[in-house]
């Protein structure tokens, strides 16, 4: 029974990452609405993340963020074809089990929502269901994977419609993966415990120079350009938050980051999706922000 | 010989590496454009999601020279979403290619925690079938050839040059239906 119940739980972890696969080269967009996921899948997002309110508004408003209110993810999941994702705050286990038991598609365990544990995160790996996470570098990936995390997205810095964090996290993950996999490996032991992650993990980076699980980039992401960015850096795929709802022609720039991202590599492609779409998200400089006001801090 | 991998959105770096593991001399080939999909020999339309594929090949051209060349005889494969856009009937939607004498069900068994693995004979092999979100082909024509079956229910059909699964073989380690496929390419050269 118990071999029966690894190789069931083996399989599982296996069909969460096939997921996140099956999503690459794709757009994750934020709706608040079963109007705005019906925009974002008709534009051609491959999934979405339903919340209540996008990150630059959360950031606007203050207050305690937490998860949506379930009768608002299920009519998203009723108007569209499409997986839809739902964020949990760090550490709050039980809106996970009710998303799990409202059957969502993946599970944002996110540093946009308040903290609701300052020190753990979710053992993910008591979940059917698959988890996407934010991490700044190769060490908080791994640790996420290590708890259970199926899939992996950049933290940048949401809602400020900022590429800036975005970029930064992602550069320094692919340097850290080059760094592991050019280490000897009686050297890996040392890497390990100078990042705070597994040594099985990291001996995984060393030998496949990538992530077990797809990485995806995120938070700060606003035009075709940014998306391109973050693909021609390595990104799997990206999460747009505030990026089109807070636009001034959603539709338009949901259509043209799709595109961006399955041409991220054709500028004269990207010149022409990008030609006329009216005004981005207005944003904010990162750099001025405090440490409380930088939601990537948010997590360890 | 060249075979290619619909290059828009999905499992298209899964398709391409099982490609080049079946044989080092067949040319694994991305396709976005026109003038890649000339230079194909056989095309695999990867998992994904259908609604992305359907508007981006649309946006750039793509259906009809996809769409003629499947008709002349190329051969094609689609996994899951590509099944969906190979079908000529979606139930509760318009059919894309509508090449395929058949009828399928999109997210016929339910969501992520729903997806499943398998095991099942194709065609005389028997192998491991990942259901991810998986559509379900509820009919099937009198000219199509079952070559798998789960649950009383094709998930793997063949009609002359065009083959579709509602599994993804390019999530296992085993590449005999990405061989199979290959023979379709080959035999016709």
């Amino acid at each position: 029974m118990a071999v029966k119940d690894e190789s069931k739980a083996a399989n599982r972890k296996l069909l969460n990452r096939n997921l996140a696969q099956m999503l690459k080269g794709g757009v994750i967009m934020d709706v608040t609405n079963a109007e705005q996921a019906q925009i974002a899948e008709q534009a051609g997002a491959v999934a979405v993340m339903a919340l209540e309110r996008v990150p630059a508004d959360i950031r606007k408003d203050g207050g305690v963020a937490r998860m949506s209110d379930p009768k608002m993810i299920s009519e998203i999941q009723k108007a569209v074809s499409i997986p839809v994702m739902a964020k949990v705050r760090i550490g709050h286990f039980v809106e996970a089990q009710i998303l799990e038991a409202i059957k969502i598609d993946y599970i944002d365990e996110s540093e946009v929502l308040t903290p609701a544990d300052d020190a753990y995160h979710i053992d993910k790996s008591k979940f059917e269901t698959p988890f996407v996470c934010g991490a700044r570098d190769l060490g908080e990936a791994l640790r996420r994977i290590a708890e259970g995390a199926s899939m992996i997205r950049t933290k940048g810095e949401a809602g400020t419609g900022n590429v800036v964090e975005a970029v930064k996290h992602m550069r320094k993950m692919r340097s850290q993966i080059a760094e592991a996999a050019s280490l000897q490996s009686e050297q890996l032991a040392a890497y390990a415990k100078d990042i705070g992650a597994p040594l099985e993990l990291v001996r995984y980076i060393a030998k496949n120079k990538s992530l077990p699980v797809v990485n995806f980039a995120a938070g700060g992401i606003a035009t075709p350009a940014d998306a391109a960015l973050m693909m021609q850096l390595g990104a799997d795929g990206v999460f747009v938050g505030s990026g089109i709802f807070k636009s001034q022609d959603p539709k338009r720039r949901a259509e043209a980051i799709v595109k961006a991202v399955a041409y991220y590599g054709d500028p004269a492609i990207l010149a022409g999706v990008s030609y006329g779409l009216g005004e981005a998200m207005r944003g904010v400089d990162v750099e001025g922000m405090t440490d409380e006001q930088r939601m990537a801090r948010r997590g360890w | 010989m060249n075979i290619g991998v619909l290059a828009l959105q999905g499992s298209v770096a899964e398709h391409l590496k099982m490609i080049k593991s079946v044989n080092k001399k067949i040319n694994a080939v991305p396709v976005k454009t026109i003038d890649e999909l000339a230079s194909v020999d056989g095309l695999i339309i990867p998992g994904g999601e259908s609604t992305t594929l359907r508007k981006l090949m649309d946006d750039f051209d793509l259906f009809t020279p996809v769409r003629e060349r499947i008709v002349a005889g190329m051969p094609v494969w689609g996994t899951c979403a590509g099944l969906i856009l190979l079908a000529n009937r979606v139930e509760g939607e318009l059919p894309y290619f509508s090449l395929l004498d058949a009828e399928v069900k999109r997210n016929a068994y339910g969501r992520q925690i729903d997806s499943f693995v398998t095991e099942g004979d194709f065609d005389g092999m028997y192998i491991n079938m990942v259901f991810i979100r998986a559509p379900q082909i509820t009919r099937v024509g009198d000219g199509v050839e079952v070559l798998a079956e789960y649950d009383g229910k094709p998930v793997a059909v063949r009609q002359g040059n065009i083959l579709a699964t509602a599994f993804h073989p390019e999530m296992t380690k085993d590449n005999r239906v990405h061989k199979y496929f290959i023979g379709m390419a080959d035999s016709k050269e």
